[in-house]
């Protein structure tokens, strides 16, 4: 709605002469719920064009790191800042969740949250409402530029699901489709917001083998095809390892290892936060 | 339909079923027996009879037996659809969810011709009928266009407001106190009575934003009592005693009943004793509530009413698609309050008398029961719940003694028959017309449909 323009407010840190690598850096992130330290002094980065994986034994901090870089829990410290390719840095820390979407920063939940009662084609074009800009007086004269937004959005919906292969049930209610599919149009829906980085909370949570697979091609081919960066929090080691470039290990909300898939296989800090010392 | 079922458990289960029923008729006799058996006569005397035990004992059991028979062959009905859709029978054989009779004529290539069909009946009944009918009708009409205001806030945005009367109550006050103090007249009111409603909306809104469900529900349900006892104490408003004389729309400054009701009466054969104005309220409060109809189907195919949806289904996960759940909540409440306001205005104008005893909490469950009746979120339903809860109880006058009664038993039916409401929303469907997206990724030869079992 507003804010079309790039926020002033940002790059204290000087001009950036050449282009970060990452496109999402944190800084120092912590999160304080009372006593309870959730996470603590986390600095995580996203190369561009890349998938990444955030991985850590249950209660280790992973969704709450997802909340606070996404506006749902405003951070207690730290920086979270995104790079666009063609813009100044962006400081999303503090930002509203709806702000943080607008931005580019898309994701999806680890119980799935479609809008369940309205249909597939209706799920993503809720997706595109931050890229649109008709309001109260556009709904009701239903002017000119209202329509063309209004078309133009429902064919840029469709064209997503027909990418997706979701097309077929486009009028279906979502709460009908197959739970793979359901996962499917939760990752569609947050492709409809244009984002830069697309974070998936345990997207193979609840799916079988064979359906794992079928995401882990889904991923690769989101990647590939929408030119973003993935951040992938997830249990199933196999699909992590195959398809990510770079694994961040949190454990009770401290960052224990960073590198490459078969780096973190062999790490033993990383063996012990799963398994425990002998 | 019970063909597939084998004889004897339909047998010993039918059994099963009348004993059931029997124990519950007998509980019931048992719990009403002293108040069926005792009665007081002149005197003082207390007399007892078991005369009307039996008659008891029957009506319970045939209404159990019904009850129950209908509950089962609900479940049957879902259970075979079930069984049927998970035999992978073709699309078109599928007991799919069947399209509502409303939503088959919306769609058919007549809809244009029945709908100003339907507005042409509507526009002849007050020349053609009785004072009386104009009378309900005018009633009903106000009601339909609260109840399409407050589907808007309820059905569509999920936002449970038990004190949208006091939006009402705005509206009508507003008229009848400008009229009263200032002599402000119908025309300049209707909006001024609209935008207070819409004030109070917003204001309203602004505390109540980070609550949603029972919370909210008891914050709305105590603004209204609060409206209500600010009415009933204030000076300026007369309290209880109410604001009276309050002036009809005004016409051109013609005087409606003069010479303009001798041409209706000798050349259109109007009703003799038809108040004139009561017609022009009639066609007022009909052009809100078509334009009420034209915008609330706009804003539900609107990105704002997408975005209400989406707060309804989801707030989280509608945060995190972009919308700002601030603004759609508040655009929700103020939004809705619009139309009480304007219906609040023509109702003082119609009834010339107000007083807090009409905006009392029962009236927010009536309009919420019109759109809960109705159907949330379903535009016709709303209209047919205002129809059904407002025309049937004057024709059923003289049952008036058990409205309440029924009322109840109508509520309870619904919701375990017909949850949806009368006729339930449906969504709009769209059909891909093959647009082009920037940077569509090439759709593979066989598109990823892998893990569907």
């Amino acid at each position: 709605m507003s804010g079309q323009q790039a926020p002033a407010a940002s790059n204290l840190a000087g001009p950036q002469s050449a282009p970060n690598p990452n496109i999402l850096e944190t800084r120092d992130l912590s999160m304080v719920f009372g006593g309870l330290i959730a996470l603590n002094r986390v600095d995580l980065s996203v190369e561009r064009d890349t998938i990444t994986a955030l991985i850590g034994p249950n209660g280790s901090g992973k969704t709450t790191f997802f909340n606070c870089i996404t506006g749902i829990y405003k951070p207690t410290r730290g920086q979270v800042s995104l790079y666009p390719a063609d813009g100044p840095k962006i400081s999303l820390r503090g930002l509203p969740a709806d702000k943080v979407t607008y931005m580019g920063l898309a994701r999806t939940f680890q119980n799935i949250r479609l809008f369940n009662n309205l249909t597939v084609l209706e799920n993503v074009l809720i997706g595109r409402h931050s890229r649109m800009k008709a309001g109260l007086l556009g709904a009701l004269l239903r002017n000119k530029r209202t329509r063309q937004e209004e078309l133009d959005a429902i064919d840029y919906s469709f064209e997503l699901l027909v990418s997706y292969g979701l097309d077929h049930v486009a009028n279906e209610l979502a709460k009908n489709l197959p739970y793979g599919d359901q996962r499917r149009l939760e990752i569609v829906r947050a492709l409809a917001t244009e984002p830069k980085v697309l974070l998936l909370d345990e997207p193979a949570a609840g799916l079988n083998i064979g359906e794992t697979a079928a995401l882990k091609d889904l991923i690769i081919r989101v990647k590939e095809a929408e030119k973003i960066s993935i951040l992938l929090i997830e249990h199933d080691m196999s699909l992590v390892m195959n398809v990510s470039q770079k694994i961040f290990v949190i454990d009770y909300g401290i960052l224990i290892a960073q590198g490459p898939p078969e780096e973190i296989k062999s790490d033993p800090k990383v063996i012990k936060a799963y398994l425990g010392e002998e | 339909m019970s063909s597939n079922t084998p004889k004897m458990s339909a047998k010993s289960r039918i059994h099963a079923e009348v004993r059931a029923s029997l124990a519950a008729a007998l509980w019931f006799c048992f719990l009403a027996f002293p108040l069926m058996t005792l009665s007081i006569r002149p005197g003082n005397a207390v007399a007892f009879s078991i005369a009307r035990i039996p008659y008891l004992f029957a009506a319970v059991f045939l209404l159990t037996v019904l009850w129950r028979f209908f509950l089962r062959r609900r479940s049957f009905k879902n259970v075979s659809k079930a069984v049927l859709e998970s035999e992978g029978l073709p699309e078109d054989l599928r007991p799919g969810p069947k399209p509502s009779w409303v939503s088959v004529f919306m769609s058919s290539k007549y809809r244009s011709h029945m709908v100003a069909f339907l507005l042409l009946a509507v526009s002849v009944i007050p020349f053609v009928s009785s004072p009386y009918v104009v009378n309900v009708m005018v009633v009903a009409l106000i009601y339909v266009a609260l109840g399409l205001g407050l589907n808007v806030v309820v059905g569509v945005s999920g936002l449970l407001n038990l004190g949208y009367v006091a939006f009402y109550a705005m509206g009508a006050y507003t008229y009848a106190l400008l009229n009263q103090y200032l002599g402000w007249g119908f025309w300049v009111c209707l909006p001024l009575g609209a935008l207070t409603a819409t004030l109070m909306g917003l204001l309203l809104g602004l505390p109540v934003i980070r609550l949603s469900g029972d919370y909210l529900a008891i914050v709305t349900l105590s603004f209204g009592e609060i409206t209500r006892l600010v009415l009933t104490n204030l000076n300026i408003t007369h309290g209880p005693r109410g604001i009276g004389n309050i002036d009809p729309p005004g016409f051109f400054g013609i005087d409606l009943n003069g010479s303009v009701k001798t041409f209706l009466v000798q050349r259109l054969n109007v009703h003799p004793d038809m108040n004139v104005n009561k017609i022009y309220i009639y066609f007022i409060i009909l052009a809100i509530v078509v334009l009420t109809i034209i915008c609330v189907f706009r804003l539900e195919n609107s990105r704002l009413g997408r975005a209400w949806l989406a707060m309804r289904e989801d707030e989280i996960a509608c945060q995190a698609m972009g919308i700002n759940r601030t603004r759609a909540k508040l655009t929700a409440f103020a939004l809705g309050s619009t139309w009480a306001g304007l219906a609040g205005v023509v109702f003082a104008s119609h009834i010339t008398f107000i007083n807090p005893a009409s905006f009392s909490f029962l009236e927010s469950i009536m309009i919420l029961s019109i759109v809960v009746l109705g159907g949330m979120g379903s535009i016709p339903g709303v209209i047919l719940g205002a129809v059904v809860l407002i025309i049937l109880p004057e024709q059923l006058r003289f049952f008036s003694q058990y409205r309440m009664l029924l009322f109840g038993a109508l509520m309870v039916l619904m919701m375990v028959f017909r949850p949806g409401g009368l006729i339930q929303s449906t969504r709009e469907v769209y059909i891909h017309r093959g647009g082009s997206r920037k940077n569509a990724p090439v759709p593979e030869a066989a598109p990823n449909r892998g893990g569907r079992s």
